[in-house]
């Protein structure tokens, strides 16, 4: 089991994602975006961070880097692709999430412990997640209001596309519609959500709920196949 | 004043801000008269900014040696080993006057500033503090300064992925017209791979990288840093950075990969002063000189002046000290990253600064001259006439010590000062600063002292940053130890040992007798503090002439701690732990209630005091504290500070949601007993069983503790007794309370909604 994290310039949370990948058992590789090969890894990660500095709009550059090339490709060919934070914001960019991200409802950056509630249990993502259980992590973004017209919300939600929402006291720290938090594409297999797992990796920082969500994609591929649901 | 702005009847040397003797000085060392580029680049270098003219004779004073230590004062920050072939390197700076003129900018290159600091010595950063000063804000200029500041640190900080996980907040009027912004920078680095800004070796090649150079920050430091502010500071306005994190970001990078693949000879990173300060720096530390070749520097602009070249303060570039034969290999380094880099410059043996433009010599000045040999201004220092000094120990409280409380309701007092914006929760702050980035973060913003894991090992880094400006205005030298000793205190709790201290020193203006006899003094509490508490000072940055029309700042040394605690099992935590462990107050309570939350609240005594600090007990506090967290005697451990006990009690319940029922001895008035802040006391909670080996612990340190009650309930009860209670009770009139008796949720609430409450922002 072989996962890329790939580094944008401007990408921060690279080696935090690497480290939780490693953590949840899986071999780990930083890949630079300007390579356009992947070296056949088995799931891909977006970190978080300001690729190319975000000036302009979250990941609006991010999308025109030569290794977006090599993750469509591998999302095409039914490869796992998960976006974090500024990677969830890269892939909406690309086209290969719906949505948008706008400011916060705020317009301030924040930073905050959330609760999510997991919609699905069923994809390659979640499907280590016990029943019930509402996962704590950290938001830390300054544009994670997620979007999109209200008819388009209603199709999200009736196809089960909706896999994290805000929930608990903490409740909706954004302004994201419907409280989501993340969304997966109509195969499946690409996933992105604001909040991030790999920095409640372990019961010392905090909570160690994200690692449900990395052993769930590192043991997709690993030991459960058989169990994955191939598509949502 | 900027040179354009000054009338050209008044001579080059005195618009750029150098004095006649100055001049002269220059003059001697030289040979000959400077021409106009030689002029402007002694101006910044010899500016009180970069030359610490007039404060380098105090700083020699304090301790600097530790068995620890691998770099002190003199470096671009100080750095000390924790073992296992692992260092840190941290430094505390200040970006006051660009934060006065431009918020978001001045405070955002300040924390660029202070990273690339770091980053120069080789370290990768992991940790930022800010610690902020500004007027009250009930006015609409302050809110804006407070959201322009905040939002310039989350800026940078945010996006270049370091954590921000502490700091202060302080409101004092005396900042009004001249606000704090302090940023403190921890990184870590590999003992054998620390990195110094020299260039040893004639014939290597001094390689800019980063952003090209602008005309903003012209004479930045000479103009902003080393004068005070007169009317119409925002003509100042150019003379502030612009930053930029993302190419900061990448030149972290670039740095790192430069340092650890061992391609570079020396790095230094441009701050104040520019190119000018870089290249005489290194080759001043090298004893080595350096021709620069002007036409080389990448601009911005393509018709800037040389000397708006040399002193330019454009951010996010470094100057890397490089052989000929590793060229290609840092070339491509800084390829690969986007960022551009070019040789400006040789290394020569000859000492001297030499610039060449045109193709021609248009400057040649010995790096000494403007790096190291700078004359020292001497300044007269003169105590104001009238002072009120902490009261000798032994020496008998004053009678009407702690009269405002009569008639208040405890309660509500605590309510009230855990609402104040300088008690209350400063979420608000944080909650727009990541913390957790490098999921390395124990403990961030939320309490006295931010905990981050060392990764691969069982150790962690404890990281502290205080001030007691209040204190300082009665006492400076006091206000000073008591800021050492609050922040070592903030370590102790937690059960790691300091390390080392950097501080950041900010004052009025030197010319003023009372400003520069309050710097001295401030200098002298240092020394003392650190030297009775075994702290080498490792670095700092003093910043003078914090002033405006409005007055002068409170003497303010802020002071930064880093920490190690060897086993991370073994932290101890502010919050109480379990229900029924029993609560302890260690150290001794004693009189005076100036300089405190609770006298800015209800005022004190006209002649009232300061509490004394007696810096002998302080160190057995923290070495029983330490001990105590060793031999995991301990539920919990808070330091008293600000607001007293009442309040340090009330933050361990709030942050815990439990409760707490307690009696508290009143020996001089209950006032000093529930709000005073005497030093050297902190609050713990443990087990029943573990109390016969703490008060063991203590007695063979002879430190006092006394079991006030214990944890529990959704209330926190704190009653009075012993003759002082008794004394206030009979002066109290009917239907006030004789107790504290609140509701944890009524605390909890004052607490989060202190800053919201002020700045008229939601929570």
């Amino acid at each position: 089991m072989r996962v890329a994290v790939v580094v944008f310039p401007g990408s921060n949370c690279d080696r935090d994602a690497l480290h939780a990948v490693q953590l949840a058992g899986a071999e780990g590789e930083l890949v630079w975006h300007e390579t356009t090969d992947l070296h056949g890894a088995d799931a891909v990660i977006l970190p978080g961070g300001f690729a190319h500095g975000d000036y302009l709009r979250a990941g609006a550059i991010a999308r025109f880097s030569p290794i977006m090339g090599a993750v469509r490709a591998h999302a095409q060919r039914g490869g796992l692709l998960l976006g974090i934070c500024n990677g969830f914001q890269v892939l909406t960019e690309a086209g290969l999430l719906p949505g948008v991200l706008r400011r916060n409802a705020t317009l301030r950056f924040e930073h905050r412990w959330v609760s999510l509630s997991v919609e699905r249990r069923d994809t390659p993502f979640t499907w280590r997640v016990p029943d019930v259980i509402t996962l704590r992590m950290p938001i830390a973004h300054g544009e994670g209001n997620y979007w999109l017209p209200d008819d388009q919300l209603d199709e999200l939600e009736a196809a089960g596309r909706v896999v994290f929402r805000y929930t608990g006291p903490e409740g909706n720290p954004n302004g994201s519609a419907r409280d989501i938090a993340g969304v997966i594409d109509a195969t499946g297999r690409v996933c992105g959500l604001m909040p991030h797992p790999e920095r409640a990796s372990e019961a010392l920082l905090g909570s160690d709920d994200g690692m449900l969500l990395m052993r769930s994609l590192v043991e997709s591929v690993a030991a459960a196949p058989a169990r994955v649901p191939a598509a949502a | 004043m900027t040179v354009a702005e000054a009338p050209a009847s008044v001579a080059l040397h005195r618009r750029l801000g150098l004095t006649d003797a100055e001049l002269e000085s220059i003059n001697e060392r030289l040979g000959r008269a400077p021409n106009d580029l030689e002029l402007a680049m002694f101006s910044v270098m010899w500016s009180e900014h970069c030359s610490y003219k007039s404060s380098k004779r105090l700083l020699r004073t304090l301790p600097t040696a530790g068995s620890d230590v691998l770099a002190g004062p003199g470096e671009n920050a100080g750095v000390v080993s924790i073992g296992d072939g692992l260092a840190v390197a941290f430094k505390i700076e200040s970006h006051n006057h660009p934060s006065a003129v431009e918020p978001y900018q001045g405070a955002a290159t300040g924390v660029g500033g202070i990273l690339r600091d770091i980053v120069a010595m080789g370290a990768r950063p992991v940790a930022l503090l800010d610690a902020l000063k500004f007027g009250w804000p009930d006015d609409r200029r302050t809110r804006g300064l407070v959201d322009g500041v905040v939002r310039g640190v989350g800026g940078y900080g945010n996006c270049v992925g370091v954590p921000t996980v502490g700091g202060e907040l302080l409101f004092d009027p005396t900042y009004t017209g001249n606000p704090l912004v302090n940023v403190m920078c921890v990184g870590v680095v590999a003992s054998g791979g620390i990195a110094h800004a020299i260039a040893p070796t004639p014939g290597s090649l001094a390689v800019l990288f980063g952003s090209p150079t602008g005309r903003d920050g012209i004479g930045g430091a000479s103009v902003l840093a080393s004068a005070s502010f007169v009317e119409g500071s925002a003509a100042m306005r150019p003379s502030v950075q612009i930053g930029d994190p993302f190419a900061g970001k990448l030149l972290i990078e670039v740095t790192l990969e430069l340092v650890e693949n061992g391609l570079v000879e020396g790095m230094q990173d441009l701050g104040a002063a520019g190119i000018t300060c870089a290249t005489s720096e290194v080759a001043d530390r090298g004893g080595t000189g350096i021709r620069l070749d002007l036409d080389a520097v990448p601009l911005r602009e393509p018709d800037m002046q040389p000397f708006e070249i040399m002193i330019s303060e454009s951010q996010e570039r470094m100057l890397a000290i490089v052989r000929p034969e590793r060229l290609d290999e840092v070339l491509a380094v800084c390829r690969r990253w986007a960022l551009p880099a070019v040789v400006v410059g040789e290394i020569t043996g000859d000492g001297d600064v030499v610039v060449v433009g045109g193709g021609t010599e248009i400057a040649r000045i010995p790096a000494r001259a403007l790096a190291s040999d700078v004359p020292e201004q001497l300044h007269q220092s003169a105590p104001p006439t009238r002072r009120r000094l902490a009261p000798a120990p032994g020496e008998t409280p004053l009678a009407h010590d702690g009269l405002p409380e009569r008639g208040m309701d405890p309660g509500a007092v605590l309510e009230a000062l855990l609402g104040h914006p300088n008690v209350g929760s400063r979420a608000w702050v944080t909650t727009q600063y990541d913390q957790t980035v490098g999921t390395d973060t124990i403990e961030g913003c939320e309490h006295a002292a931010a905990v981050l894991r060392i990764k691969g090992s069982r150790r962690a880094l404890v990281i502290a940053t205080d001030s007691q400006p209040a204190v300082a205005q009665y006492d400076p030298a006091l206000g000073a130890q008591m800021a050492v000793a609050e922040c070592a205190r903030n370590l102790a709790v937690t059960g790691a040992r300091p390390l080392g201290l950097t501080n950041c020193l900010n004052f009025g203006d030197p010319n003023v007798p009372e400003a520069y006899w309050q710097l001295t003094e401030s200098i002298r509490g240092l020394s003392e503090a650190a030297m009775a508490l075994g702290i080498p000072v490792t670095g700092g940055n003093v910043s003078l002439y914090n002033e405006s029309p409005l007055g002068r700042i409170a003497p303010t040394a802020q002071i930064g701690m880093v920490g190690l605690l060897d086993d991370i099992d073994t932290l101890v935590r502010p919050q109480f732990r379990n229900e029924g462990d029993i609560i302890v107050l260690l150290g001794e309570t004693g009189p005076g209630m100036g300089g405190s939350a609770y006298e800015r609240l209800a005022g004190a005594a006209p002649d009232d005091r300061p509490p004394s600090l007696d810096l002998v007990r302080e160190a057995a506090l923290h070495t029983v504290l330490r001990r105590a967290a060793a031999e995991r005697l301990l539920g919990s451990a808070q330091d008293v500070s600000a607001g007293g006990v009442a309040v340090a009690v009330a933050e361990s319940a709030i942050w815990s949601g439990l409760g707490a029922d307690l009696l508290l001895e009143v020996s001089i008035s209950p006032a000093a007993s529930l709000f005073g802040e005497s030093p050297g006391r902190a609050i713990v909670s443990l087990a029943p069983e573990h109390w016969s080996s703490l008060a063991r612990l203590c007695a063979s340190h002879r430190l006092a503790a006394r079991r006030l009650g214990a944890v529990g309930g959704n209330r926190l009860r704190i009653g009075l007794v012993g003759v002082g209670a008794t004394g206030a009770a009979e002066e109290r009139g009917a239907g006030v309370a004789d107790e504290l008796d609140v509701a944890l949720d009524e605390l909890k609430r004052a607490w989060t909604q202190a800053l919201p409450r002020v700045l008229g922002v939601r929570a």
